[in-house]
């Protein structure tokens, strides 16, 4: 017969037990550190079935497009089968360092070229120069700017993907009753646009964000303007520069002159563009597919050169290996060949918006009537930001808080570019002392 | 833990036995010790893993330059408290910076969810045709998430292409105010969609309270000759004021803790000058890594907080007492 007493010990025992797992589980968040030898990578896996779970950001319009290469690769290849978990960007930045801190990481993975220094330096990620070395991938299929991004403390972190950069979107109905036959190419010709599409009676023509993209435009101007946002030796800011005042004051300018609204709130430049209120914008290529959509008469061109030279801002997809607590050899040796495929069948990832790294893969004419074709023509113009441990966080910090400021009027750019450089170069120093450089 | 009076395997055995056999309450007491326990554990190990590990964990994180993703976790000592309070450190501006912006609101937040939803309750304590469908719709933006609330209210502020300021314009006002990317406009706003998101929790339980307070007391007042507003004064206010003291504490602390209003309507925006206290505890912590400094914050946040409670319950009973 059941034992009243002996029941309810033995609950009460269990349940103890389950408090003290779930403490232990709380607390057990110590990493196991250390350096980590990637395991000998053939070209090809031919190991028993693995299943290698596979993390990525794309969200939006690019997902189904990244689906469509999962699953192929799956058919392809009897013995992998890749499982993705897709999640939101600023999700994945905090949930990658944890889950691998805590031995749970994915086995491969896709991030943001500006990331790769920042978990390298966290040891979050391992090198994979075997992979390019093996698969003999060089700067040569790849413009030197990104490649050479991808590297940090000499040794290569990521393999990139793709690249995609900002653009000028333009609404063609209000361009061709304002007059204008071709898309504006540097700081006169674009001046005058506004002005003929002001006098076609579209008020204010280019509005001009407070928030997101905002600081990308202030970095494609200033690179424009012939300067550098961060100093070699990365422990200075330059946004305060006479490139950089010159940047801002062109962005306050276009409110001043009356051509953007004051206080334009997060995205909704865009949403106005998408209704046709106002003429252009400048946005990244991973919208035309948004845009395509929508229905709207537009056209996408370079983002016309305000400065001296021709630059603007460009980031890159790039896969990458966490560091794994057990690694094990056939997991790595599958998400090695995975990688190698996708980069080589990357033409597919150019209907996401993007437009493949690789130079065999667009020579092979994977943009051919796509509408980011214009865009990759000016490839080697796309400036990338060097590889600096913890530079997205100083950037969301300062940057885009003094750019925010500056464009809303709180402050004039001078001030709000000063104090933004002054916060900069202090988080850097701090994060030099903190990465141990 | 279980241990009884008797102890040992061959009364363990005995002890239930005697109990179902006689039943007598002595007995019953007997098998009490661990009953407790029993009924208290599913909720006590979730305060233990979740709320008193994390705070003896927390304390002990704040004394060290803390990033999980490092091998390395030097302490520190008291050097990220002493960081907050000096005025040429990094984190000084900005955590001082966000602690205002929490004042700012919880100050005029707190009042109008103290007095608007009571208000609303006093309405839906009466008796009219509709009265369940009223009381569903005042209450319905609450079960909604702040992620929906804040996108929502995002694309009605803004200030070019929202519906606030377009309806403002057709009534004759003005239609150009900047309500979130401006202060103090960004204030209104933020208060204003929580007080429109919350009011509906508090006015169920002043409901709930108002519906307590027996009709007698009413019926006495009306017979003594106490108009209306008497007998809100006399009867109704001292009624509701241990569900007020309940009711102010809770809001202040949820007001004390805004975050995603500001993080997904204002960005924190204009500047920083939106950043709630919790807004900068997270970005320091989770998006920076820093968290020492973090966890310094938050218990530099949590005495406010503590102090303010006090504040509200001495004013409480000060009054319950004359």
């Amino acid at each position: 017969m059941t034992n009243p007493k002996r029941f309810l010990r033995r609950h009460l025992k269990a349940a103890t037990a389950i408090g003290a797992v779930a403490l232990l589980g709380l607390t057990a968040c110590g990493g196991s550190g250390g350096d980590q030898a990637a395991a000998e990578f053939t070209g090809e896996y031919t190991g028993p079935e693995v299943e290698l779970s596979y993390w990525n950001g794309f969200t939006g319009g690019d997902g189904p497009f990244m689906e469509g290469m999962v699953e192929e690769f799956n058919a392809e290849h009897e013995n992998i089968k890749v499982v993705s978990n897709t999640m939101q960007w600023a999700d994945f930045y905090q949930r990658l360092p944890a889950a691998v801190t805590a031995g749970e990481g994915p086995d491969v993975g896709v991030m943001h070229l500006d990331q790769l220094s920042t978990n390298a330096a966290r040891n979050v990620i391992v090198p994979v120069d075997d992979l390019t070395d093996t698969l003999e991938l060089t700067a040569d299929d790849f413009t030197e700017e990104v490649w050479n991004a991808g590297v940090y403390k000499e040794e290569r972190f990521g393999v990139p993907l793709d690249v995609h950069s900002l653009a000028m979107y333009y609404n063609t109905e209000h361009f061709a009753a304002a007059g204008i036959t071709e898309a504006p190419t540097d700081a006169a010709s674009f001046e005058d646009a506004l002005e003929k599409l002001q006098a076609a009676g579209y008020e204010n023509p280019f509005w001009m964000p407070s928030l997101w993209p905002s600081h990308l435009i202030n970095l494609s101007l200033l690179w424009q303007n012939g300067g550098q946002p961060y100093d070699a030796e990365a422990s200075q800011a330059n946004f305060a520069s006479p490139e950089g005042i010159d940047a801002i004051t062109w962005q306050t300018d276009i409110i001043e002159n009356g051509y953007s609204p004051s206080n334009v709130a997060l995205d909704s430049q865009y949403v106005a563009f998408k209704n046709g209120e106002t003429s252009i914008t400048w946005d990244g290529i991973w919208q035309l597919n948004d845009l395509e959509a929508s229905g709207l008469p537009y056209a996408a061109a370079p983002l016309p050169t305000i400065g001296s030279e021709e630059a603007v801002w460009g980031s890159s997809h790039n896969f990458f290996l966490p560091r794994q607590a057990t690694p094990d050899a056939d997991k790595q040796n599958a998400a090695k060949v995975f990688i190698a495929w996708m980069s080589e069948n990357s033409e597919e990832w150019a209907g996401s918006g993007m437009i493949p790294a690789r130079e065999s893969v667009r020579a092979a004419g994977a943009l051919d009537g796509m509408p980011q074709e214009a865009i990759a023509e000016n490839i080697d113009d796309m400036r990338f930001l060097p590889p600096i441990p913890g530079i997205g966080a100083v950037q969301t910090e300062t940057l885009e808080v003094g750019v925010n400021k500056a464009v809303l009027g709180d402050q004039s750019p001078e001030e709000a570019m000063t104090e933004a450089a002054e916060n900069a170069s202090q988080l850097m120093e701090e994060n030099k002392a903190s990465f141990g450089e | 833990m279980t241990t009884l009076k008797e102890g040992g395997a061959p009364s363990e055995q005995r002890a239930p036995r005697q109990s179902r056999a006689k039943s007598s309450p002595r007995e019953i007491r007997r098998q009490a010790p661990g009953t407790p326990w029993l009924f208290l554990a599913p909720y006590l190990i979730l305060f233990i893993g979740f709320v008193l590990v994390p705070i003896v964990f927390g304390a002990w994180i704040s004394l060290h330059t803390w990033d999980y993703t490092r091998p390395l976790k030097p302490f520190v000592g008291l050097q990220n408290y002493t960081e907050l309070f000096q005025p040429d450190s990094a984190q000084f501006q900005n955590f001082w910076g966000s602690m205002q912006a929490t004042g700012i609101f919880t100050l005029f937040s707190v009042p109008l969810l103290l007095t608007i939803p009571l208000g609303v309750a006093l309405l839906m304590a009466k008796k009219f045709p509709g009265r369940n469908f009223f009381r569903a719709v005042y209450f319905a933006p609450y079960v909604l998430g702040v992620a929906v609330v804040a996108v929502l209210w995002r694309y009605l502020l803004d200030n070019n292409i929202g519906l606030v300021n377009y309806y403002l314009g057709l009534l004759g006002l003005p239609n150009d105010i900047a309500w979130t990317t401006s202060t103090p406009a960004a204030w209104v706003a933020l208060v204003g969609v929580t007080v429109w998101w919350t009011l509906g929790f508090n006015a169920v339980i002043y409901l709930a309270a108002l519906q307590d307070i027996p009709a007698e007391l009413y019926e006495a007042a009306r017979v003594d000759g106490a108009n209306g507003w008497q007998q809100f004064v006399n009867v109704t206010l001292p009624g509701l004021r241990p569900v007020l003291s309940f009711v102010t504490i809770v809001t202040l602390i949820a007001s004390v803790n805004m975050f995603g209003q500001s993080f997904l309507i204002t960005q924190g925006g204009p500047g920083r000058e939106t950043r709630t206290a919790i807004y900068q505890i997270a970005d320091t912590g989770l998006r920076n890594f820093q968290m020492g400094s973090a966890a310094a914050m938050s218990y530099v946040l949590t005495v406010f907080l503590i102090g303010l409670s006090l504040v509200v319950f001495w004013l409480f009973r000060e009054k319950k007492g004359s």
